[in-house]
C-alpha cells in the first residue's frame, strides 16, 4: 500500500498472533486529521486488536505503524507512553472511570497526570463537561450516574488534552440505542472541532453512519471499502 | 402510501383547496418525493366520486376554478378504519440481494466482492440519512430512523451472508 499523503498516522502490513491464533494478518490502515475513520468487522476478526496496535498499547510480530511520520518500533517505551498521554485519546466501551473521583476529577486527571496545576486542569474540565452536557454531575461520582452521562464523561476525559487522534473502541456498546447516538453526536462534533482524527471500531452500522469512511477486517485483513466502490 | 387516505386525513381539521393540500401533504409526508399536482386532483376526483369528499366552495380566478374540499361523514369513516386496520408487514422474500448472490456463486464470480459493494452503498446512504436526522427536526429524525433500521436489517444480512457464503456456495451448486 501507498501511504496517502498527509496521512497522520498510517499502518502497512501489520502481524500480530496470540499463540496459534492470528488476530492481524497483513492488515493495513491510514488516517487523516479530523477524519472519522470506522473500522467494522465481526466479533473476533481483529478490529480491537487493530486499534491496540495503532495506538501502541500492542506491538504487532510485523509490519510498520508510522505516526506523524515517525516509525512507532523505533521510539522507547517512554516515548510511545508519552505519546498516548498527550497525543491519543482512549474511549471504551466500559470500565474506564475512576470510581473514587468525582466526574470532573476524572476528566482533568490526564491533564494532571501531565503536570497541570488543579485549578487550571478542572477548569479546562468543566468546559469540555459543558460541551458534552454533563457539566451539571461534575460534582458526582461516577457511581452516581447514568450510562449515558458517565460515557459523555469519558469522551470529555478523551478530549481533553487535545488529543491528535481518539481511539474509540465500540464506544456506545454498553447504552441505548438513543443515548448511543446522542454520544456519537457529540463525540464526532468535538472531534471534528479540533480536528482530532478519530478511530472508531463498533460492529454496529448505526454508530458507523457517523464516520467518513470505514474499513472492515475480516480473518485478521483489512478492507477499505472507499477503494471497493 | 394511499395517498387519498391521507388527504382525506389532512381534511379532517378543515376544508382546503388543492394546492394546500399538496403542501401540507409535501411537508408533512413527502420527504423527498413531493406530490404532483396531476396525482392531488385525480385523487380528490376519485374522494369526490366515491361520496367521501364533497366541493365546499369554488372561487374563480385568472386560471382555472379553485375547488375547496370537506370531508363528508363516510370519508371521516374511511379513515378511521384505514387507521385502524394493520399495515400488512412485507415477508421480504424476494431479494434482489440474495438473487445476485447466488447467481455469482452459480456463475463463479465474486459473491464476496457484490456483497462488500453493496455494504459500502448501503453505509454510504446511512452516512447521509445520519447527517439528516442531525440537522432535522423530530420528524426528520423519525422518518430518518425508519429508513436507518431498515438498512441496518439489510446490512445485518449482508455481514451474515458474507459469514456464510461457502457453505451458501455448497447448497447452490449441488442443489
Amino acid at each position: 500500500m501507498t501511504a496517502p499523503a498527509g496521512a497522520l498516522l498510517v499502518a502497512e502490513g501489520l502481524r500480530k498472533t496470540y499463540g496459534p491464533t492470528t488476530a492481524l494478518d497483513g492488515a493495513e490502515f491510514s488516517i487523516h486529521p479530523g477524519e472519522v475513520v470506522a473500522v467494522m468487522g465481526p466479533s473476533g476478526s481483529g478490529k480491537s486488536t487493530l486499534l491496540h496496535c495503532l495506538a501502541g498499547i500492542v506491538t504487532p510480530d510485523a509490519g510498520s505503524i508510522r505516526y506523524a511520520g515517525r516509525e512507532m518500533a523505533t521510539m522507547s517505551d517512554a516515548e510511545r507512553s508519552a505519546l498516548r498521554r498527550s497525543e491519543f485519546g482512549f474511549v471504551f466501551q466500559f470500565g474506564q472511570l475512576v470510581p473514587e473521583l468525582s466526574c470532573v476529577e476524572n476528566v482533568a486527571l490526564p491533564l494532571r497526570l501531565n503536570g497541570a496545576p488543579r485549578k487550571a486542569a478542572e477548569r479546562a474540565a468543566r468546559e469540555w463537561m459543558a460541551r458534552l452536557e454533563v457539566d451539571d454531575i461534575a460534582g458526582k461520582r461516577p457511581g452516581e450516574v447514568s450510562g449515558g452521562q458517565g460515557q459523555r464523561v469519558a469522551v470529555a476525559r478523551a478530549l481533553v488534552t487535545s488529543p491528535r487522534v481518539l481511539f474509540a473502541d465500540e464506544p456506545t456498546g454498553a447504552l441505548d440505542s438513543l443515548n448511543g447516538e446522542r454520544v456519537m453526536e457529540l463525540l464526532t462534533d468535538a472531534a471534528r472541532s479540533t480536528n482530532a482524527a478519530v478511530v472508531l471500531v463498533t460492529h454496529e452500522a448505526r454508530v458507523a453512519a457517523y464516520s467518513d469512511r470505514e474499513i472492515v477486517v475480516r480473518d485478521g485483513r483489512s478492507r477499505d471499502m472507499e477503494r471497493v466502490v | 402510501m394511499s395517498i387519498g387516505h391521507t388527504l382525506l386525513g389532512l381534511l379532517e381539521s378543515g376544508p382546503r383547496h388543492g394546492y394546500d393540500l399538496k403542501r401540507a401533504f409535501d411537508a408533512k409526508f413527502g420527504q423527498d418525493r413531493p406530490l404532483h399536482y396531476g396525482q392531488v386532483y385525480s385523487t380528490m376526483s376519485r374522494l369526490l366520486k366515491n361520496g367521501l369528499v364533497e366541493v365546499d366552495g369554488i372561487e374563480p380566478g385568472g386560471g382555472p376554478e379553485r375547488k375547496r374540499y370537506a370531508i363528508t361523514d363516510a370519508g371521516i369513516t374511511d379513515v378511521a378504519q384505514w387507521l385502524a386496520t394493520p399495515e400488512k408487514p412485507e415477508p421480504y422474500l424476494q431479494s434482489t440481494l440474495y438473487t445476485k448472490v447466488v447467481l455469482a456463486l452459480l456463475t463463479h464470480r465474486d459473491a464476496a466482492g457484490i456483497l462488500d459493494t453493496q455494504r459500502a452503498e448501503h453505509l454510504r446512504m446511512m452516512r447521509i440519512l445520519t447527517d439528516r436526522k442531525r440537522k432535522g427536526d423530530l420528524a426528520d429524525q423519525l422518518i430518518c430512523d425508519h429508513a436507518l433500521f431498515h438498512l441496518e436489517a439489510d446490512l445485518r444480512w449482508l455481514e451474515l451472508t458474507a459469514a456464510r457464503l461457502d457453505k451458501l456456495a455448497q447448497t447452490v451448486v449441488t442443489a
